[in-house]
């Protein structure tokens, strides 16, 4: 039997290993994967309770999962901007360290 | 054991597994495609929770569209290994000891204070059919059509700003 505090806690040791990862890694690309693991595990909550809500109420129940297809296109946004920005960063910078990333000029 | 409860524990096994090669991968396409890894895990795990429709688009846009991203800027800047000394060195002691802390708290909160814990069944043949996919649909465009207009404005400058952010250059050395 598996009760929806499984799915939950699957979603907060995946959060708790984006949030390790954005705060060891120097590479900004990692940082980027990491935020995008903890909004899969956010995702991952979400569906596990509106299939939770789903069983409990006994009828089709769709709102978890629509909001975890709005989350996926707020990210493709979100990369498809901070990964322009790197880029254009490497550019100026010719380098992409987030410790020399302490100026606002470009 | 169930098998239900087996396959879950199999799954979470490669999930954790591949989020931890990707934090510790030395080479950023090895982190990449162990987060890939990753996403299509948790496709499956939306078809267990009776979500194909979720589980299909996370594999299309997470699993395919934004890592091939990943991987093209990666290789673009040829930032696969990049050594640079840290700049903090108590840093990491005390980012290990703020996530397992993290952790452990927010598992013990779950187990002891989560109520109503509810079993989650195994999805029927009726949620995975096109009925089911139909209702959703008509959900999204009913009750969620504002919201659901207001992405494709968020797309839209996402797009124009990403296209601005290429172009920047070519207009500086014009003016």
């Amino acid at each position: 039997m598996i009760s929806v505090n499984y799915y939950v806690i699957l979603s907060a040791i995946l959060f708790a290993i984006g949030a390790l990862g954005v705060l060891i890694r120097r590479n900004p690309l990692i940082i980027f994967m990491s935020i995008e693991l903890m909004l899969n595990a956010a995702n991952l909550a979400f569906v596990a309770f509106g299939r939770s809500w789903e069983i409990a109420k006994g009828e089709a129940f769709f709102n978890g999962q629509i909001f975890v297809f709005f989350v996926i296109a707020v990210a493709a946004a979100e990369v498809a901007v901070g990964l322009a920005l790197i880029v254009e960063i490497f550019k100026t910078k010719k380098n992409i360290n987030i410790d020399e990333m302490n100026t606002l000029k470009g | 054991m169930t098998s239900e409860l087996l396959v879950f524990l199999v799954l979470s096994l490669v999930a954790i597994a591949s989020a931890l090669g990707m934090l510790f991968s030395r080479n950023a396409i090895y982190s990449a495609l162990f987060l890939v890894l990753n996403f299509v895990t948790v496709a499956v795990f939306y078809l267990t929770l009776g979500a194909p429709f979720i589980a299909m688009s996370q594999i299309t846009v997470y699993a395919g569209a934004i890592m091939v991203l990943f991987l093209f800027v990666i290789m673009l800047l040829g930032a696969e290994r990049m050594t640079a000394p840290n700049a903090l060195p108590w840093q990491r002691p005390l980012a290990f000891l703020l996530a397992i802390t993290l952790t452990v708290e927010s598992v013990y909160l779950i187990l002891t204070r989560a109520k109503p814990d509810t079993v989650i069944a195994a999805p029927d043949a009726a949620t995975n059919s096109m009925e089911s996919l139909r209702e959703m649909a008509m959900t999204l465009f009913d009750k969620f059509l504002l919201p659901f207009e207001v992405t494709s404005i968020l797309l839209l400058a996402a797009m124009v700003g990403a296209i601005v952010l290429a172009k920047k250059e070519r207009a500086g050395s014009k003016s």
